[in-house]
């Protein structure tokens, strides 16, 4: 299991950090950091709402 | 499993042209995952749209596309599918774009019945050219042009959309993610008119004006105002106060434009 950030893609909204469930992301300056990826439960609650195409959740 | 999007986008068009945390990207994420469980495909499928922020969208996807004038895209729409009703006619725009200078041609091909899907994406404001309010700006709010607050009521698109005769009507918000693609892909198997009204969010020209200073400022309100219709018939009046209800809204079968259409061309002809 990993979770990818494409920094290219990441405009840093931080929607994606403020409704994981469990806190697993954390903003560094202007681009997404997987702060926690232990913590993580594979809801893809992120992958899902961001707006940029810019995290990806890998379950395998 | 992550999500393969790039596969259904046009290569190299990422990163989009969408401000930071705007809504639309929510919204084609979920086009893309509708489109892909009803098996839809280039040589089938045409994405029109007329302009603003969110008419850019059919430009960045692997389809037959047509961006076209500002409001104009269900007019558009209503000539690819009579010419071609075995297309999948999809059509993706704003609030202003369809129910402001395109009003007419929407709550036409709404009463035509025509088979189509409309995802009209409701950011409450014309977010391209700087933050206009339009047609679905609520009373009070504030835009570039409204800087003492809106004195004009609002419109309801899913209310417009069934009293113009749209056989199926579904409302989500960017917000609830898995349900936008589930309500576009009910939208593309309905056979006749169907809309799929989302609320979205521009943070950019309407978000920092109204007290919603962050992105996720304005989508925790989209979250907060969205109510099941299934669970809005146990709440009070008060509780629904100020809320909006999602979900499918309306659905009936009524005959198909194009289907119609062919059978005065039937007629015309002779044919029995
Ligand atoms: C005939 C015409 N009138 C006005 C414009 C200017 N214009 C471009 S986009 C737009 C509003 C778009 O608003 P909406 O459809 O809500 O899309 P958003 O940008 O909010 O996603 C306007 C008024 C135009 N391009 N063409
Ligand atoms: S998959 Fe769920 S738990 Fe894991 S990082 Fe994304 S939102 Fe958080
Ligand atoms: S939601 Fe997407 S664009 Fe926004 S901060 Fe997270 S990864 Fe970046
Ligand atoms: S101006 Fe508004 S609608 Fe347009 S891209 Fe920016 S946030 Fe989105
Ligand atoms: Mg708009």
């Amino acid at each position: 299991m990993s979770i990818e950030v494409i920094e290219r893609y990441c405009k840093g909204c931080s929607i994606c950090v403020e409704f994981c469930p469990k806190n697993v992301l954390e903003m560094d300056g202007f681009i997404v950091k997987v702060a926690r990826p232990d913590d993580c439960i594979k809801c893809m609650q992120c992958e899902l709402r961001c707006p940029d195409f810019a995290i990806k959740v890998h379950t395998d | 499993m992550a999500y393969d999007y790039e596969k259904s986008l046009r290569p190299g068009k990422l990163p989009h042209i969408w401000c930071p945390g705007c809504g639309h990207g929510i919204v084609m994420k979920g086009l893309l995952r509708a489109m892909d469980t009803c098996g839809l495909e280039k040589n089938n499928t045409a994405l029109v749209s007329g302009i603003g922020c969110a008419s850019r969208l059919p430009g960045y996807v692997d389809m037959c596309t047509l961006h076209t004038a500002h409001g104009r895209a269900a007019a558009f729409a209503t000539g690819v599918k009579m010419a071609r009703p075995e297309m999948n006619v999809i059509v993706m725009g704003g609030d202003g774009d369809g129910t402001a200078i395109g009003g007419n041609h929407f709550i036409h091909a709404c009463r035509r019945n025509i088979d189509m899907t409309y995802v009209i994406m409701n950011n409450f404001i014309y977010g391209m050219t700087g933050g206009q309010f339009s047609p679905c700006t609520p009373t009070g709010d504030k835009a570039s042009t409204t800087p003492y607050g809106n004195p004009d009521p609002t419109f309801d698109i899913s209310k417009l959309a069934i009293g113009a005769g749209a056989t199926f009507v579904a409302r989500t918000t960017a917000f609830h993610a898995t349900q936008i693609d589930k309500l576009i892909a009910e939208g593309i198997k309905h056979k006749g008119m169907a809309i799929i009204e989302v609320l979205d969010d521009c943070p950019t020209t309407y978000g920092r004006r109204n007290k919603f200073r962050s992105v996720v400022d304005m989508m925790k309100r989209l979250k907060d105002m969205a109510v099941p219709v299934t669970a809005a018939g146990k709440m009070t009046a008060e509780q629904l106060e100020g809320k909006i209800l999602t979900g499918v809204l309306y659905k009936e079968d009524k005959p198909e434009y194009c289907e119609q259409y062919a059978k005065v061309i039937a007629r015309a002809q002779g044919v029995k």
